[in-house]
């Protein structure tokens, strides 16, 4: 069995700050990390290996320093790792890098499972794992939160979380899978997998690799634009009251009664 | 400060944070309430490799010393000694095998130990025998291809929990210390069983309950080294394991810390953080200044002692009184600075208190560590040509 996680580098949200008078990212001093979900896409395909042998392969596409986010996954357990980079990948939406991952897939195949995190912290889309399925026809379940093999690993039961409980789905593999944070807590790096990631050769694959065209990739492969990013208006002003419970409950009635807030 | 590091030893140190950071921290304090056992923690530990730092490649390990088991268990007791003490005694268990063990006992054992599958104790304590080794009753009589062991062991941390045990039972009692055996004994042998759980201070996650042996009938070849050797066995054991202890210090000492000097800065009396006083900044200088020192002499003795030289009682034992000392007062201190809410179990220094007393009892109580460096003092000077007096 061979699992491919697909994972993106972000800047950690912790610390994001828009420059009000570019309406860009201030990247300057801001730390990447891996996307939190994606931790989670890794501990499912770790729970895989340790229980079927599974293989792991991550990938990436994104700029060098990327290469930090895959050898974090190597030192939690992942086989291999497989870096996207090339020039012309630069500006892709959803769409351009859905097509760049899944050619990187097509690369490595045989693949029985793609494993991504629902969404990126920093673009919030929960495109790309739909929009890969899409690319490698294959069927595509979003907001994964349990799976179990079965059928000889033919198959999977998988339960899907909704906004009022959850599903109980049969997929066929291959798949792609879209999971979340009931999937399991992301494990400690291992001693000897955390040396093994600091050596280990990661291969770096560009467009011409994945027999890609420049049209293909990147800002040009794009449908989509970013034209604006902003900050949105502050939501009001915000007190924090102090004091015993009993003085910030009085404290706070008096301020809901004298705005006029109905009831009080 | 700096102590240079190589970058694997630096990992170590780093895994051993980050489990402590966003696994024990979370947990101590109601494994302390319910004196429950850190099954989870042991998984954790395992999975992150770090139960064979000291166990050579050869047989799972990792193939450090003394020195990177160190480092593993300061970042652990900085969170929690009850938790640390756990890991640190599956060691205690396996040095007897890993220094006098068969080649078989070692393939056997060791692995095991190391992958973090199955935990060691190390069983010597008895109702009448701790601090005097010679006091022992268990017994282990040869029976043809077997020994038959009786006997009760008491206060044997992971005592039930574990899988794996050395014992010392005497073996010719006409012979007194010398009439010692080491013995791996496992779970499930017939005839050893677990007797009462205690009910303790401090380290209450960790488990210390009785060994009971009743007609248990093991096979020969789990003897450790020969017939005899057990007295030397121990010495040798705790001499390697001595340093482990100080780390438990250093790291407990310096997670009182942490707290202390953090809520120093926040607490307000008098219109001012209490950081601010004198009577404060004195006390955190001190806490500081020995917690540091304490490192640094762990530190040192333990990168000496993964030289393999030949006598180091006496700093082995330096390196575990002195920084069990520490940890008694600067935990102490920490109590102090909180004031009030410091003896309240709403912040954990009051547990931290608690479990620093066990530091300067156990693995030999600090009189015991006092009265090996004060007897090789006197066989160093006694060998002197050099007068000092003159």
């Amino acid at each position: 069995m061979h699992v491919v996680i697909c994972i993106k580098q972000v800047p950690d949200t912790k610390n994001v700050r828009i420059d009000p008078k570019t309406n860009t990212l201030v990247r300057q001093g801001v730390e990447s990390i891996t996307n939190p979900f994606d931790l989670y896409a890794i501990e499912a395909a770790l729970q895989l290996k340790d229980s079927t042998g599974a293989k792991t392969t991550v990938i990436t596409m994104g700029p060098p320093q990327a290469e930090e986010a895959l050898r974090q996954a190597l030192s939690l357990g992942v086989d291999d790792a497989v870096l996207l980079s090339d020039r012309s990948f630069a500006g892709a939406d959803t769409w351009a890098t859905s097509r760049t991952l899944a050619e990187a897939v097509r690369k490595l195949e045989p693949v029985d499972l793609i494993v991504c995190g629902k969404q990126a912290i920093d673009g919030d889309t929960a495109q790309v794992g739909p929009e890969m399925a899409t690319l490698l026809n294959l069927p595509c379940i979003t907001y994964v939160r349990k799976l179990d093999l079965e059928n000889g690993n033919e198959s999977m039961r998988i339960e899907r979380a909704t906004d009022t409980g959850y599903e109980v789905l049969r997929v066929k593999l291959p798949a792609v899978l879209t999971v979340i944070r009931e999937i399991g807590e992301p494990r400690i790096p291992g001693l000897r997998h955390k040396i093994r990631s600091k050596k280990q050769e990661i291969p770096v694959w560009g467009a011409a690799d994945l027999g890609l065209e420049p049209e293909e990739v990147g800002l040009q492969g794009s449908f989509t634009q970013v034209v604006k990013v902003f900050s949105p208006p502050p939501r009001g002003e915000r007190r924090l009251l102090s004091g015993s419970v009993e003085e910030m409950a009085k404290e706070l009635v008096r301020i809901l009664k004298s705005n006029n807030v109905p009831g009080f | 400060m700096d102590y240079f590091l190589t970058e694997e030893q630096q990992m170590i140190k780093e895994i051993a944070a980050q489990i402590a950071r966003e696994r024990i921290r979370p947990v101590r304090a109601a494994l302390d309430e319910n004196e429950e056992f850190p099954w989870e923690i042991m998984k954790v530990l395992a999975q992150s490799d770090l139960f064979g730092l000291y166990i050579p490649e050869k047989y799972g390990g990792f193939g450090g010393g003394i020195f990177e088991n160190c480092l593993a268990v300061e970042e652990l007791g900085r969170a929690c000694i009850g938790i640390a003490t756990t890991f640190a005694a599956s060691g205690l268990g396996a040095y007897p095998i890993l220094l006098y063990g068969s080649e078989e006992l070692k393939m056997k054992y060791l692995p095991q130990i190391a992958s973090g599958k199955k935990l060691a104790a190390f069983g010597l304590t008895e109702s009448g025998a701790g601090s005097d080794v010679s006091g022992i009753r268990t017994t282990a009589v040869k029976d043809g291809d077997y020994y038959v062991l009786n006997g009760t062991k008491q206060w044997i941390t992971n005592g039930g929990e574990a899988e794996i045990y050395s014992v010392l039972a005497i073996t010719d009692p006409k012979r007194g210390a010398r009439g010692a055996s080491f013995f791996v004994v496992e779970k499930g042998d017939p005839g050893f069983s677990f007797g009462k759980k205690e009910k303790k201070l401090g380290i209450r996650a960790s488990a210390t309950r009785e060994l009971v042996f009743t007609d248990c009938r093991i096979p020969k070849d789990r003897l450790i080294g020969r017939e005899g050797m057990g007295f030397i066995i121990a010495m040798k054991t705790f001499d390697k394991s001595r340093p482990g202890i100080g780390a438990l210090g250093v790291g407990l000492a310096q997670g009182a810390l942490d707290i202390a000097v953090e809520y120093a800065r926040q607490r307000k009396q008098f219109g001012k953080p209490i950081i601010s006083f004198q009577a404060i900044q004195h006390k955190l200088a001190d806490m500081a200044t020995l917690t540091e020192a304490a490192r640094s002499l762990v530190y040192s003795i333990a990168r000496y002692l993964d030289t393999e030289p030949k006598d180091f009682s006496k700093l082995s034992a330096m390196a575990k009184l002195f920084p069990a000392d520490v940890a008694m007062k600067v935990t102490t201190e920490a109590v102090q600075v909180l004031g009030g809410y410091g003896y309240m179990k709403d912040y954990p220094v009051e547990k931290m208190m608690r479990d620093a007393k066990i530091l300067q009892i156990y693995e030999g109580t600090n009189e015991i560590q006092r009265n090996i460096i004060a007897q090789e003092l006197n066989k160093e000077y006694g060998r002197m040509k050099e007068s000092f007096l003159g």
